[in-house]
């Protein structure tokens, strides 16, 4: 079996960042609270335009809660509240007066569940962004094939965008939901544990689909598999809770974080002594 | 050491859409209130005059009888609502003390020794049962069921006649508070079957596989896992019923002899209900003799009240225990 | 290798012998309760029953007990004692059925369809005059009660579901507190709040109005369970893709719980489509076919049965019984639509 290094580093190089996507998502000294408890302590990020960003730790670390604040989805929990700030094209997502609803057009989401709209075909599933955001297209059925093509959903379902959602399977149906985040084209896209409800099957069909958007987007994936962020991601950024608040322990380059961690308790958390 | 900044406030404006829902959904939720309010102020309003004129014998008197002159103007009044409000809680003890046990094996059976297609069927007749006009309980109850329970009467009033309630001093069994009350228990056992069967469906598996594998009998494993999670849903429905049954109206009316004088012979063929002297007197009241209905309703209404509030104390205060 | 030899099993099924067994102890119960109550002095159905049962659990109580233990007797005995109580349970509702199907049957004839009562009177013989009064009376009255309650209703269940706002105890206490209105009480109401101050005149709106606060609580607190199995992720999925509350709730919540509503709303309607009291208040039931809401007396089911049943002649009680046939088989036409849609409640 490979280590996780060689699979780190058996990707192909990558270009340098693309700015043309604008100048990205950055968190600045992101804290969280759920009510008194301190979940999430003084995390900033800076997530390259046109990379992948793998966040990884054992449960209770705080990444969920982490990718929640970048979308302001933290705020649907009661008694939540934040400190710092988010920046989307430098730009502070939680100042006043700012619209919410275009934030989360611009910053899309895949949940750990796959969830398409039981009351909706696939065809309009896809398509729901659009009409929940009440945006216009002009080509509905050229930007539902478009999607679907990147989400790596369009052959196997072409021929049935009138069957309900939930006639697919489990990896069809996350991939459903891929391709539903992608019709708002946002610029960045957070993955909650995509993969840990499906086989490993699925997962690899996902991973793949992951490796292809982030040609033309930047996508932040949290994820428990720690072969799985040695494959898909650039970056690799490791949170970690000492029974206080999460902490960001150790930010770097994929590779760096699978073959010479800085941190001892990034070193033992990869090589597997814990967690 | 780090200091931890304080937290931002977050500001969220809603769209105007959203403000104008929010609003719409909570007036629509509010409505409750408005009508439950609405409810009490008309009826006090209507009623509070002859409440005030009758003071506290509106409730401890058993009189109700009003006269007029030939020009229609009163000559003489009093309202008593006491005869009714004995027989209301009287009628409706006796539909829950039958009620329960019924209902409580019911529920069982339905959740632990039914097979499965047979439990399909009876949750949809128990439910089809709660749907059931309460004319057709009263119909029912007054030819089909009433010979049959005045026997059951006379057997109880045989062999249990030294227990004050089922004695009688006249030997009149038709149309008791008995009967009344057995009526009604028909009426609530769907009621509180599907209260009692929901609560008990969702006993923890886990906890009933552990005690079969103690090697608990079925009767064991229920006794000491399904009951003790389930009583205070049980209580919360039996309360409901309770209150169902204290409100029925037109059931009670057809079976039972309503008579203004109070009686706790459950068995003795005369009793009252409020809800029934309301459709008694009304068709020959005239504005007087309703303002007196209108303030017999609101006791009625506040009877009803005093009951949920209740069943709503006890369901969250011992809901936490045994589970 | 194969396999051809192993047979499925299931041994802890009851096999034919332990069958036999319990169908001669059924049997020699059932013999032994006839001989018993027609030598003692029990009589009766009453006296079957009861004797039946006794000597059932106690004969299964003495099996359990030789083959096994006091502990076995005891849950025999029970599960005796436990499907009896069901009996109960099930009993009468097999008896009202019987009685309406057999006492209306004869007064169900075409012509009660398509005539009102105004040319007859309750104690006519039954070939005269009819009940299409009261079923477009009943319906009419649903029908705006129906307009009026499943807005109020729904909208209180998404205030519990969507909103959850500081409201929310109170008002689950109030819509419970609501379902337990006596409908007398709504009648009065209607009779103090709008007959008396404003309209002083009883018509099917009055009627349409009571039934309306009695509608109401049933279609919140079912709307309420139907959105509360709305998985919470759906809500999250809708927002992140920059949907409004408002829109992710019109067009993603609702409609998944669209089949379960409609159940809410069938229910609530079967809840009020046999309330006889508060229309006794405030109708005015008239005897002919009144298609205005607003004006005059209106007749409806609950109406003409009480009306019937009261004028005490055995043609009247005919009537009632009809009448009460017509009413039962709306009501289990409009449960079991209520059945079919709320099996696929929510449809993933």
């Amino acid at each position: 079996m490979s280590s996780l290094s060689d699979v780190a580093n058996a990707k192909a190089p990558r270009t340098g960042p693309n700015r043309a996507l604008g100048t990205g998502l950055e968190a600045r000294g992101v804290h969280a609270w759920f009510t008194k408890h301190h979940a999430l302590a003084d995390v900033s990020l800076d997530f390259a335009p046109g990379s992948v960003t793998a966040l990884i730790g054992p449960s209770g670390c705080g990444k969920s809660t982490f990718i929640r604040t970048l979308n302001r989805m933290h705020e649907f929990i009661p008694g939540a509240a934040m400190a710092g700030e988010v920046l989307l094209d430098g730009k502070d997502v939680y100042a006043p007066g700012i619209d919410v609803t275009k934030i989360r057009l611009q910053i899309g989401m895949v949940f750990q569940k796959p969830n398409p709209f039981p009351s909706m075909t696939i065809g309009e599933n896809v398509l729901s962004g659009l009409k929940l955001a009440q945006l216009k297209t002009e080509n509905k059925d050229d930007l539902m094939e478009e999607c679907l093509e990147r989400a790596g959903l369009w052959k196997e379902v072409k021929d049935r965008l009138g069957a309900h959602g939930g006639s697919l399977s489990g990896g069809q149906q996350q991939r459903l939901c891929i391709a539903r985040a992608l019709a708002v084209s946002p610029q960045v896209l957070l993955m909650d544990e995509p993969c840990s409800a499906l086989d490993p099957g699925s997962t690899l069909r996902i991973e793949e689909t992951i490796r292809q958007l982030s040609e033309t987007m930047t996508i932040v994936i949290v994820t428990h598999n720690m072969q799985q962020a040695a494959r898909v991601s650039d970056y690799t950024a490791f949170f970690l809770s000492d029974g206080g608040p999460g902490q960001m322990v150790e930010y770097a380059p994929t590779t760096e974080i699978f073959s010479r961690p800085k941190d001892k308790r990034t070193e033992d958390y990869v090589t597997g002594r814990f967690g | 050491m780090q200091t931890v900044p304080a937290p931002r406030e977050i500001t969220t404006e809603p769209r105007r859409s959203d403000k104008v829902f929010r609003r719409v959904v909570t007036a629509g939720g509010l409505s409750s209130l408005g009508i439950l309010g609405l409810i009490t102020v008309f009826l006090g309003y209507r009623g509070s005059g002859i409440i005030f004129e009758q003071g506290f014998s509106f409730i401890t008197s058993a009189d109700w009888t009003v006269s007029y002159d030939e020009s229609g103007e009163v000559v003489e009044s009093s309202f008593g609502l006491a005869a009714m409000l004995v027989g209301t809680i009287l009628s409706a003890l006796v539909a829950v003390v039958v009620a329960v046990p019924v209902s409580v094996a019911m529920a069982l059976f339905l959740n632990f020794y039914s097979p499965p297609s047979l439990r399909k069927f009876l949750i949809a007749i128990i439910d089809l049962m709660a749907a059931f006009p309460s004319l057709l309980f009263g119909l029912w109850g007054f030819l089909v069921l009433m010979p049959s329970v005045e026997y059951w009467a006379k057997l109880l009033n045989k062999y249990l006649g030294f227990i004050p309630i089922f004695d009688v001093d006249v030997y009149i069994f038709t149309r008791s508070p008995f009967i009344a009350g057995v009526v009604l228990a028909i009426m609530i056992i769907p009621i509180i079957t599907s209260v009692s069967r929901e609560v008990f469906s969702q006993t923890p598996l886990d906890r009933i596989q552990a005690a079969f594998a103690l090697g608990a009998t079925r009767w064991s494993m229920i006794k000491a896992v399904v009951i003790p999670y389930g009583r205070s849903g049980v209580i919360g429905g039996a309360m409901l019923g309770l209150g169902r049954a204290m409100g029925e109206t037109v059931a009670v009316y057809t079976v039972l002899n309503i008579v203004f004088q109070v009686n706790w012979q459950i068995l003795l063929g005369a009793g009252g209900n409020v809800a029934s002297l309301i459709i008694l007197r009304f068709g020959e009241a005239n504005l007087y003799e309703i303002d007196a209905l209108m303030a017999a309703g609101l006791a009625l209404f506040m009877l009803t009240l005093l009951v949920n509030g209740l069943a709503d104390f006890i369901v969250k205060r011992t809901g936490k225990s045994g589970r | 290798m194969s396999y051809e030899n192993v047979k499925p099993r299931s041994p802890w099924k009851a096999s034919k012998k332990d069958r036999l067994i319990n169908a001669s102890i059924f049997l020699a119960t059932l013999v032994f309760s006839f001989v018993f109550v027609l030598i003692s002095p029990l009589s009766g159905k009453l006296g079957y029953f009861v004797t039946f049962f006794v000597t059932y659990a106690l004969a299964n109580a003495a099996l359990s007990f030789k083959r096994y233990s006091v502990k076995a007797a005891k849950d025999s005995a029970i599960q005796v004692l436990i499907v009896c109580g069901s009996l109960l349970a099930v009993l009468p509702i097999a008896s009202i059925v019987f009685t309406v199907i057999s006492k209306g049957y004869k007064g169900i004839q075409p012509h009660i369809f398509v005539e009102d009562m105004s040319l007859a009177t309750a104690t006519d013989p039954i070939s005269n005059g009819g009940l299409l009064h009261a079923i477009t009376g009943t319906l009419t009255m649903v029908a705006i009660a129906m307009v009026l309650s499943v807005p109020l209703g729904i909208l209180t269940a998404l205030y519990l579901t969507e909103i959850r706002g500081r409201f929310s105890r109170p008002i689950r206490f109030l819509v419970q507190a609501m379902s337990g209105v006596p409908s007398v009480v709504a009648g009065l109401f209607i009779l103090s709040a709008v007959i008396y101050p404003i309209t002083k005149a009883n018509s099917g709106f009055m009627g349409s109005l009571a039934l309306t606060i009695l509608m109401i609580p049933t279609v919140a607190r079912t709307s309420e369970e139907v959105l509360k199995l709305i998985p919470e992720d759906l809500r999250e999925a809708g927002t992140a893709l920059g949907g409004t509350q408002w829109r992710t709730v019109a067009m993603i919540v609702v409609p998944a719980a669209r089949s379960g509503l409609i159940t809410a709303v069938i229910l609530g309607v079967a809840r009020i489509i046999g309330e006889t009291a508060p229309l006794l208040l405030v109708t005015g039931g008239g005897d002919k076919v009144n298609p205005n809401p607003f004006d005059g007396a209106m007749g409806s089911l609950p109406y003409y049965i009480w009306k019937s049943f009261g004028s005490g002649s055995e043609d009247g009680i005919t009537r009632a019984w009809a009448g009460l046939l017509v009413l039962l088989v709306i009501i289990i036409i409009l449960f079991s639509l209520a059945r079919l849609l709320s099996s696929r409640k929510v449809s993933r």
